[in-house]
C-alpha cells in the first residue's frame, strides 16, 4: 500500500504543477482571446508578423524559448532588470517564471482553436447588435464572445495540459528548484536521473496521467452542457 | 421624413442614391445586383458613402461636407436583414429584448403591442433555431421594433422564404406598414410586394436611382416596365369600398366617380383599397360593348401609345382622375384607329382583381 502513499516531495510537485498551469492559464487566456479576435476579424499591418511571433513558442525548440526568456526576464535581462526595479517583481528562478514559460509555450495552443472559432461566428451578427444599440464592445460580449465558448474551452484545455507538462522552456529559463520550479515534468526528469527513482518516476506517471484523464473527462461533461445552452440540441 | 443624396463605390459598383420618402412606407425597387442593399447598408451606417448626406425626420445620421457620420449603434435604425440575423444563443425573448439589455434603449415602444401585432406569443422561450422562415423573421422585425428606432429598414424579409410563407407573413406587414408609426424602407425585387406595401417608390438599376415618387405614378412609367418585364406590366387604382354585396359576393369600390365590382374582396364599407391591375387584364373597346360577361367596363381617355415593335402596345388611360394601363396588340391599335385624346371603353376582367393582386393598404399619400 506504500506505492500509493504519496511523498511530500511528489505533493509538492503536483501542487505546484497546478498552481503554475493555472496561473499560466489566468494570465494566457484573456491575452490568447484578445490576439485571436484581432487576427480572426482585422486585417492590419504587421497581421502576418504578428501572427508568426504567435506561433514561435510551436516551431521553436522549447530550449531555445526557454534561453530567450533568461536573456529577457533573467536577473540581468533588460525586461527583468526593468521589472525588479520599477514593480520589485522577478520572474527569476521562482514559480511566476514557470508560469511564464508554461503561459509563452502555451500560447500558440490556445490561439489557433480561439481563432477558428472566432472565424466561425458570422460578423454580422456583431453588426445586427451594433444596429439594436450594442456597443461595439458589448456587441463582442454579448454575441461574438458566447458564440466561440466552445473554442475558447478548447484552447483553454489544451493550453492547460500544455502548461502542466512544459519541460525544456521551464528548466532552460528557471532551472529544476525543489518547491519553486520543480514541476511533475521535472521531478519526474529527476526521478529518472535517480539511480533508485524508477517507483518515484512511476508514481509521477501515475499522478500525470491521471489529472490529464480528470481534465479531459471535466472538459467533455462541461462542454456537453454548454453545447445544450448555446443551441444544438433544443426542442 | 427621409432625405437621402448619397454616392459612393462598393466593390464594383457606382452607387448614385437619391430620393425622398414623405412616410409611410418607402420602397426600394430593382433587380437583384441593382445596389438595394448597398444603399441600405449605407443608410445603416454598414457602409460609408464617399460624398453626400442622409437624414431622417430632420437629424442628420450622415453629412460628408460636415463631417458628420453617427456609428451604426447610435443611428437607431432598425434594421430587418434578409437573412434575420437572430443571435442563435439567445431565446426569442432575449432576442427582441436585446436592444434593452445589450444596447440601452429604453424604447418607446410596448413589448406586448408588439407581441402581439407579431404574434409572438407562443414563440418566446424558444431558440431561433428551431423557428420556421417566416416566424425567424417576424421576430427580426419585432426585435428592429423594440429597439425604437426612428427608421425601419427591411431588407428583402421574404426573399428566402417559399410562397406560402411569404402569404403568412403579409398580412403582418400590411399591418406593420400602418402601424408602426415610423418611417420604413423596404427592399424588394418584388413589384407585388412592392405595391402591396408601399407609398412611396424608388426604381434603382445599376447602383442609380432612376425615379422615385408615389407608387401609382410610378407604375406608369415605361423604365420601371423595363425593369418588371411586360407580364407584370401594372397599374394602381386606389379607391373606397362604398358597399358590399353579399348576395353576389362582390365588393363595390369608388374610383372618383365610377364604381369597380370586385369578388372576394375582404373589406367592410369605408375601408381605403387599392386595386393593381395587370395590363394584360385591360381591353378596350371604342364603342361601349354590350352583352359582356365582363362587368367592370369604365369610360376612360386614352393618355398615351407606346411600343414600336413587337406584338404589343402599351396604352395608358385616364380613368377618373387616375392611370390604367392596357396591353392590346399593335394590330389592334391600328384597326381600331386608336390615338391619345380618344374617349373609349376599359374592361377590366373582374379576374384580375382579387385577393392575390389587390390588398388592403393605406391610402397613397401625397397623391392628392
Amino acid at each position: 500500500m506504500d506505492f500509493f502513499h504519496l511523498q511530500p516531495a511528489e505533493w509538492q510537485a503536483l501542487v505546484l504543477t497546478l498552481k503554475v498551469a493555472a496561473a499560466a492559464l489566468l494570465v494566457a487566456l484573456p491575452l490568447a482571446v484578445l490576439v485571436a479576435y484581432l487576427l480572426a476579424r482585422y486585417r492590419f499591418p504587421g497581421h502576418g508578423i504578428v501572427n508568426a511571433l504567435v506561433h514561435m513558442p510551436l516551431v521553436l525548440p522549447p530550449v531555445v524559448t526557454g534561453y530567450l526568456l533568461l536573456l529577457a526576464f533573467g536577473r540581468k535581462g533588460p525586461v527583468g532588470t526593468f521589472l525588479s526595479e520599477t514593480f520589485g517583481i522577478s520572474f527569476a528562478f521562482n514559480w511566476t517564471g514557470a508560469a511564464l514559460a508554461a503561459g509563452v509555450m502555451a500560447f500558440p495552443l490556445m490561439v489557433r482553436p480561439i481563432r477558428i472559432s472566432f472565424e466561425a461566428v458570422d460578423p454580422k451578427l456583431e453588426a445586427a447588435a451594433k444596429s439594436l444599440g450594442a456597443h461595439r464592445v458589448i456587441a463582442f460580449l454579448t454575441v461574438t464572445l458566447p458564440l466561440a465558448v466552445p473554442g475558447i474551452l478548447g484552447g483553454a484545455i489544451l493550453g492547460f495540459a500544455k502548461a502542466m507538462g512544459e519541460f525544456g522552456a521551464t528548466i532552460t529559463f528557471v532551472s529544476n528548484i525543489p518547491g519553486e520550479t520543480r514541476t511533475l515534468a521535472l521531478a519526474l526528469y529527476t526521478a529518472t536521473q535517480t539511480p533508485s527513482g524508477d517507483l518515484a518516476a512511476f508514481r509521477l506517471t501515475l499522478i500525470a496521467a491521471v489529472v490529464a484523464f480528470a481534465a479531459l473527462i471535466a472538459s467533455e461533461v462541461f462542454a456537453r452542457r454548454l453545447r445544450g445552452r448555446i443551441g444544438g440540441d433544443h426542442d | 421624413m427621409i432625405d437621402i443624396n448619397i454616392r459612393g463605390r462598393v466593390g464594383r459598383l457606382d452607387i448614385v442614391a437619391q430620393f425622398e420618402g414623405r412616410g409611410g412606407v418607402t420602397s426600394l425597387f430593382g433587380q437583384s445586383g441593382a445596389g438595394k442593399t448597398t444603399v441600405t447598408n449605407m443608410i445603416a451606417g454598414l457602409a460609408t458613402p464617399s460624398s453626400g448626406h442622409i437624414s431622417v425626420n430632420g437629424t442628420v445620421l450622415f453629412d460628408a461636407d460636415k463631417g458628420i457620420d453617427l456609428p451604426i449603434q447610435k443611428r437607431r435604425i432598425g434594421h430587418v436583414f434578409q437573412d434575420a440575423r437572430l443571435f442563435p444563443h439567445l431565446s426569442v425573448r432575449a432576442n427582441l429584448t436585446y436592444a434593452r439589455w445589450a444596447g440601452r434603449r429604453s424604447g418607446t415602444r410596448d413589448f406586448d403591442e408588439v407581441i402581439d401585432l407579431l404574434g409572438l406569443k407562443d414563440l418566446l422561450g424558444r431558440k431561433p433555431e428551431t423557428l420556421s422562415g417566416g416566424e425567424r423573421q417576424r421576430v427580426a422585425i419585432g426585435r428592429a421594433l423594440l429597439s425604437g428606432p426612428r427608421l425601419l429598414i427591411m431588407d428583402e424579409p421574404l426573399a428566402n422564404l417559399d410562397h406560402a410563407r411569404r402569404n403568412d407573413i403579409l398580412p403582418y406587414l400590411d399591418r406593420l406598414c400602418i402601424e408602426a408609426g415610423i418611417p420604413i424602407i423596404y427592399v424588394s425585387h418584388s413589384i407585388e410586394e412592392v405595391t402591396r406595401l408601399s407609398n412611396t417608390l424608388v426604381l434603382l438599376s445599376e447602383g442609380r436611382t432612376q425615379a422615385y415618387g408615389p407608387v401609382a405614378e410610378m407604375l406608369a412609367r415605361e423604365d420601371l416596365v423595363r425593369v418588371t418585364g411586360h407580364r407584370e406590366a401594372s397599374a394602381l387604382l386606389s379607391g373606397t369600398v362604398s358597399r358590399i354585396d353579399a348576395a353576389w359576393g362582390l365588393a363595390h369600390v369608388d374610383i372618383g366617380g365610377p364604381e369597380l365590382q370586385i369578388p372576394g374582396l375582404a373589406a367592410a364599407p369605408g375601408d381605403a383599397v387599392r386595386l393593381r391591375i395587370l395590363a394584360r387584364d385591360v381591353a378596350l373597346a371604342v364603342v361601349p360593348p354590350e352583352g359582356l360577361s365582363i362587368r367592370n367596363a369604365l369610360p376612360a381617355t386614352i393618355e398615351s401609345i407606346s411600343g414600336e415593335a413587337g406584338p404589343y402596345a402599351e396604352i395608358l388611360c385616364s380613368l377618373a382622375g387616375q392611370t390604367i394601363r392596357a396591353r392590346i396588340t399593335r394590330a389592334s391599335v391600328s384597326d381600331l384607329g386608336l390615338k391619345p385624346g380618344m374617349a373609349v371603353t376599359a374592361l377590366i376582367k373582374s379576374v384580375s382583381i382579387d385577393r392575390g393582386q389587390s390588398t388592403l393598404a393605406p391610402p397613397v399619400s401625397g397623391e392628392t
